[in-house]
């Protein structure tokens, strides 16, 4: 019995950033609240990088509640994504290195409930989704988003989402 | 709350800079209760296949008009934070259509205010999104101002 032989590492991580690249760039407002992804294999983390734009309390001054609401949706959405994707872009069965690529259909949020823990600083903030649970139809997804201190949470979140309908499935 | 409060918890409101960005605009304040529009914009969609506003950007309008109907109660809180908000998108919004929502306070105590919002495009019935919140009750140091 003979292995396949491993694809090279530049080709996977070609791949793997392309579609990724694909899927965030496809989203104006990705970019509008200035929202980055890094990958690591298929561990997605969320980066909002600090603007003065995203102040919600000059005073203080804190992100508005509403910036670190979207951005943890953002996250979670996009992990969803990225999750059921998975598969298909490893198999090669979904090619999003293409010029114009076809993009899938996105997740829809059904609800999402944000618990604000304490203020957040005028700096970067990042987050990571977890996805609890995926059906055919719905599914549930829990957010973590911290800035200087990994163990000390800013804010946390859970939403549902409609899954999009999957074309072509037997 | 009188109106010149009134006008100082409106400037607060417009000088967010957060709120600028996403072009708020009041339509009406006082008494616990707000109303705050924002346009539909290009850079603001969530999803490129149909054009549908990003639900965030949805969020953040309903967060700003809570916090604004806190400031505006009659027992006039210093300030708001964000303790807890839960939206419920009922409907997509239609695409190029202005979103307007409103949000009222429906109890306040010495510490807490509960908040019920919701969020329409330029269509009658059936709201984009609905939304409940717990805000923080910030009182002015050193007592009654």
């Amino acid at each position: 019995m003979s292995r396949a032989k491993p694809e090279p590492v530049q080709v996977v991580k070609q791949r793997r950033d392309a579609a990724l690249r694909a899927l965030v760039s496809g989203v104006p407002y990705i970019r509008f609240l200035g929202i980055e992804f890094e990958r690591r294999g298929d561990e997605l983390t969320a980066v909002l990088n600090y603007d003065d734009k995203l102040i919600g309390n000059p005073l203080l001054p804190a992100l508005h509640g509403g910036v670190t609401a979207a951005f943890m949706e953002v996250a979670a959405i996009m992990e969803l994504s990225w999750s059921t994707l998975w598969e298909d872009i490893e198999a090669g069965r979904i090619d999003l290195t293409a010029p114009d690529p076809v993009l899938p259909r996105l997740p829809k949020t059904i609800d999402f409930t944000v618990d604000y823990l304490r203020s957040g600083l005028p700096r970067d903030a990042y987050a990571r989704a977890r996805v609890n649970r995926s059906g055919r139809r719905y599914a549930s997804v829990h957010v973590e988003a911290w800035q200087d201190n990994r163990a000390k949470l800013f804010a946390q979140a859970t939403g549902h989402f409609l899954m999009p309908e999957r074309t072509g499935d037997d | 709350m009188n109106a010149d409060k009134l006008t100082l918890a409106r400037q607060f409101i417009e000088a967010i800079p957060h709120a600028q960005a996403l072009q708020m605009q009041f339509e009406s304040l006082g008494d616990g209760r707000a109303e705050l529009s924002m346009p539909w914009r290009e850079d603001l969609v969530g999803d490129p296949r149909t054009g549908v506003i990003h639900g965030g950007a949805v969020s953040a309008l309903m967060d700003t008009c809570c916090g604004a109907a806190v400031i505006s109660h009659p027992e006039a809180p210093a300030g708001t934070a964000t303790i807890d908000l839960r939206i419920d998108y009922m409907r997509t919004a239609t695409p190029r259509q202005r979103i307007t929502a409103r949000a009222e306070v429906y109890h306040i105590t010495r510490t807490v205010a509960f908040l019920r919002a919701t969020a329409h495009d330029e269509e009658d019935g059936l709201p984009v999104a609905t939304a409940t919140g717990a805000f923080t009750v910030e009182r002015p140091k050193g007592g009654a101002q």
